[in-house]
């Protein structure tokens, strides 16, 4: 009764905002939005010529930190997607180089997103099914490494054989380095977290390793030889664009995961040990079996993501590969609220930004640590929903099915 | 009465089984591996000569010189020794003792296998150790004090870094003492955020923890980077760093001495923080509860205890323990702020919590063996030893997770740590 009169008391404005805030994506909009805000507050308090501005006077300081601030994003959009007039223009020519040319950051962009693409799946098919994969990066160097490995050991092979031969070394290395933690959580339950952390580090080191020891080019220390031409994947577009058929094995594996886990049995009961696994156990799912197998596809996932970086952008390894890519996809599988196709969308915003920012920091000086601290406030509000709710004056959302 | 005493028996003896085996195989292979692989690739009549000096110390040992082949051949001999007596009857109390003899085998037997014909300073390797070993146990600490109390921190490593540059700043602006203490207190701030975090917004804590290791990281990089770097502000990273302090009669004491009592402020805060800890967690009503609180929140919380309190407490003081461990990378150390210059040091710490079974005075041990690691491994490369420094690097790593596998030794952690405390409404 009470609850009633209240809703006729509220105007429209405020019924608007709560039918709103029971939709997730506008919850995640405004997480991101928050995050955005945030940073560019950093971004303007941590330049001098915005307390320069200030000491002329107030009205000086804010339109120069909202022009610092506009300059940074705007300077990040046309890093990561190009300049949108002169996108337009291209298209209207009809030149292929021109648009091309145009394109060009948006394609990069799209290459950047790969690692995060196949690791944010991977991370979110773990949390599906229970597991916390926080060593995607380690598994994501060991895909990279063996991917190389393959790549310029076996000579004269055909493309067709080569590239899957390539890429299932990766695949296969990544499914080892996940298989291990998931073998020791399922059998002697041993956190898998601290396990993965471990993991990491033996990767990082095994690594560093190879590429000064066994891998090593012959001609130039701290790196391995170059992967042979027939290993390389397929480029769509002359050199300096390096956009490849990567990206579309990447969106294929989120897919098929997507498949796997909503439309078959098998995928059932991987969300059913993640929901509960002792009542899944009793309802004679193999628990054990899944863990194992979720670790392993979830690292196989990374490997497969550090291999197609491995032959289709950088062609050797060097001691530092990632640059966290794996780390960061816990954010982006976090983002997408752990749904694999979701996981496309958040990993190319991750993508963008990343690639994006090498521009912003050339034209605005803003480092380009900063979209760390975004992810980082982005995952903090997604996470904590109730400070968004207080910021934004959302009401919490009614449940639907109240639990006994 | 008298069944139930036997079955009793009989359960211990199995478990004792089940560790002795393979822990006795573990030392044969040992033994076996010096046997083949040390003392077959060593020359007869060649000298291996460990010197015995850490610097600085007014009690100089005269060097070690022996001849290497003997030297394996005893050792390897030993080892088989050992882990014959451990298959067959097993060293029962003395397990651990039993594994730290044949550990320090093994080790000397790699040192003298690599610095055949050569010297290897072994008291300067040792005093390093200790140093190394410091930002690891301090970690280690922190750490434990949020896992007994129920609360996983793996932002360790996101506070400490949060210290370092606290520490160089607060330091460079303010003197030393005043950046060890900003450090200790970003630190802190730090843990606050994990605290409301974890306790009371209930999120998963292996993600709170990642939230603040990804910003924490994130902003000590962009703030060197833009702030730091800048000519106007560079005076701004320069705090220097405590001198070493020589304790009366203790540093006195021939090679032991300038190993263990000739270094700075962070060293002898840290054997003091360690008994302060071990008598807290658990000579103390307060770490009894704190542990209660850890291993069944329930059952504390129905005897009165608030649960939620003590969580926040623990979280906060594990993240002052955290900050103060970053300071010691400035302050301790090299006298300015590098980015990423924790370089994994608070992941190393969990490892070291594990592996010395949440205890502070085990992670010590841990934080000296990881120390000793590291020590090792910058050696490695300086003598030019057959050995990759990468390869020794790992096996803290492999170390740890064989040790909560189970496999050698069992290492279990709190029951309630992960799991956030929920009150059941009346």
């Amino acid at each position: 009764m009470e609850d009633n009169t209240k809703v006729q008391n509220k105007n429209f404005v405020k019924i608007f905002f709560e039918e709103l805030s029971r939709n997730s994506l506008v919850f995640i909009f405004l997480a991101i939005l928050t995050g955005l805000i945030i940073g560019g507050i950093l971004a303007a308090a941590t330049t001098e010529s915005i307390y320069q501005a200030f000491d002329i006077s107030f009205s000086e300081g804010i339109k120069a930190s909202a022009e610092l601030i506009w300059n940074t994003y705007s300077s990040l959009f046309k890093g990561s997607f190009g300049k949108p007039n002169e996108m337009i223009a291209a298209l209207f020519s009809g030149n292929k180089d021109e648009i091309l040319t145009a394109f060009r950051p948006f394609l990069e962009s799209l290459v950047t997103t790969i690692p995060y693409l196949f690791s944010g799946v991977a991370i979110a098919l773990g949390f599906k099914a229970g597991v916390f994969n926080i060593g995607a990066e380690g598994q994501l160097y060991m895909g990279a490494i063996m991917a190389a490995w393959a790549g310029f050991t076996f000579k004269g092979l055909s493309p067709i054989v080569h590239v899957p031969l390539a890429l299932g070394v990766g695949f296969l290395a990544g499914a080892v380095w996940g298989f291990i933690p998931g073998l020791l959580k399922a059998k002697t339950g041993a956190h898998e977290v601290i396990n993965t952390i471990m993991m990491n580090y033996i990767a990082f080191n095994l690594t560093t390793f190879l590429v000064t020891g066994p891998f090593q080019d012959p001609n130039e220390s701290f790196k391995t030889p170059v992967i042979e031409e027939s290993a390389k994947l397929f480029r769509f577009f002359e050199p300096p664009l390096r956009f490849n058929i990567g990206f579309f094995i990447a969106i294929a594996a989120a897919v098929i995961i997507w498949f796997l886990l909503y439309k078959t049995t098998w995928g059932f009961e991987f969300r059913a040990v993640g929901l509960n696994p002792d009542a899944s156990r009793y309802a004679g799912i193999n628990s054990t079996l899944v863990t194992i197998l979720a670790m392993s596809i979830s690292g196989a996932l990374s490997g497969l993501g550090g291999a197609t970086m491995m032959l289709g952008v950088t062609f050797r390894q060097t001691q530092s590969l990632s640059t966290g890519y794996g780390f960061d996809s816990i954010a982006v599988a976090l983002l997408a609220n752990n749904h694999p196709l979701a996981v496309i969308l958040t990993a190319m915003l991750f993508g963008f930004m990343r690639h994006g920012s090498r521009l912003m920091q050339l034209q605005t000086g803003i480092p380009i640590d900063i979209i760390s601290i975004l992810q980082g406030l982005i995952i903090f509000f997604l996470a904590a929903p109730a400070i968004i709710r207080t910021l934004y004056r959302l009401k919490e959302p009614k449940k639907e099915f109240e639990t006994a | 009465m008298e069944t139930y005493n036997n079955k009793k028996v009989i359960k211990i003896e199995h478990t004792d089984i089940r560790k002795r085996i393979p822990l006795g195989v573990f030392f044969l292979i040992a033994g076996i591996f010096i046997w083949f692989v040390f003392s077959r690739n060593v020359d007869p009549g060649m000298i291996t000569t460990f010197v015995m000096n850490p610097g600085g110390a007014q009690v100089l040992l005269p060097d070690m010189k022996f001849d290497t082949l003997t030297a394996l051949n005893i050792i390897a001999v030993v080892c088989i020794v050992f882990g014959i007596f451990q298959i067959i009857r097993g060293f029962r109390q003395l397990t651990t003792l039993a594994i730290f003899i044949v550990g320090v085998l093994v080790t000397i037997g790699f040192l003298a296998w690599g610095a055949e014909n050569t010297s290897i300073n072994v008291g300067g390797m040792l005093r390093v150790m200790i140093l190394r070993s410091v930002p690891i146990t301090l970690g280690a600490m922190a750490a434990i004090l949020c896992e007994r109390a129920g609360v996983v921190n793996i932002a360790i490593e996101g506070m400490m870094i949060t210290g370092a540059l606290v520490a160089a700043i607060a330091g460079s602006a303010f003197g030393l003492w005043v950046g060890m203490l900003a450090a200790i207190l970003a630190g802190g701030l730090a843990s606050v955020l994990h605290a409301i975090l974890s306790i009371k917004y209930k999120i998963n804590q292996v993600i709170s923890g990642t939230i603040i290791n990804i910003t924490t990281i994130g902003l000590t990089s962009y703030i060197v980077t833009k702030l730091l770097q800048n000519t106007n502000l560079q005076h701004l990273n320069n705090s220097g760093f405590f001198q070493p302090i020589q304790l009366p009669v203790l540093s006195r004491i021939p090679f032991f001495g300038p190993i263990l009592f000739s270094h700075n402020i962070y060293i002898y805060f840290m054997y003091i923080l360690v008994i302060l800890l071990t008598v807290i967690l658990f000579y103390t009503k307060w770490g009894l509860r704190l542990r209660a609180v850890g291993e069944h929140p329930k059952a504390a919380d129905t005897l009165g205890v608030n649960v939620f309190r003590i969580r926040y407490v623990s979280v906060i003081l594990g993240g002052l323990l955290a900050g103060f461990a970053g300071s010691f990378f400035v302050l301790g150390s090299i006298g300015y702020f590098e980015q990423a210059m924790t370089a994994g040091r608070g992941f190393i710490s969990l490892a070291a919590m594990i592996f010395g079974k949440w205890t502070p005075i085990g992670s010590f041990g841990a934080g000296l063996l990881f120390g000793f690691a590291e020590s090792l491994a910058t050696n490695l490369s300086i003598l030019n030893f057959p050995v990759k420094a990468e390869l020794l690097l790992m096996l803290p790593y492999i170390i740890t997770m064989v040790v909560l596998a189970g496999v050698v030794g069992r290492s279990r952690g709190p029951a309630a740590a992960g799991v956030p405390y929920e009150k059941e409404s009346l």
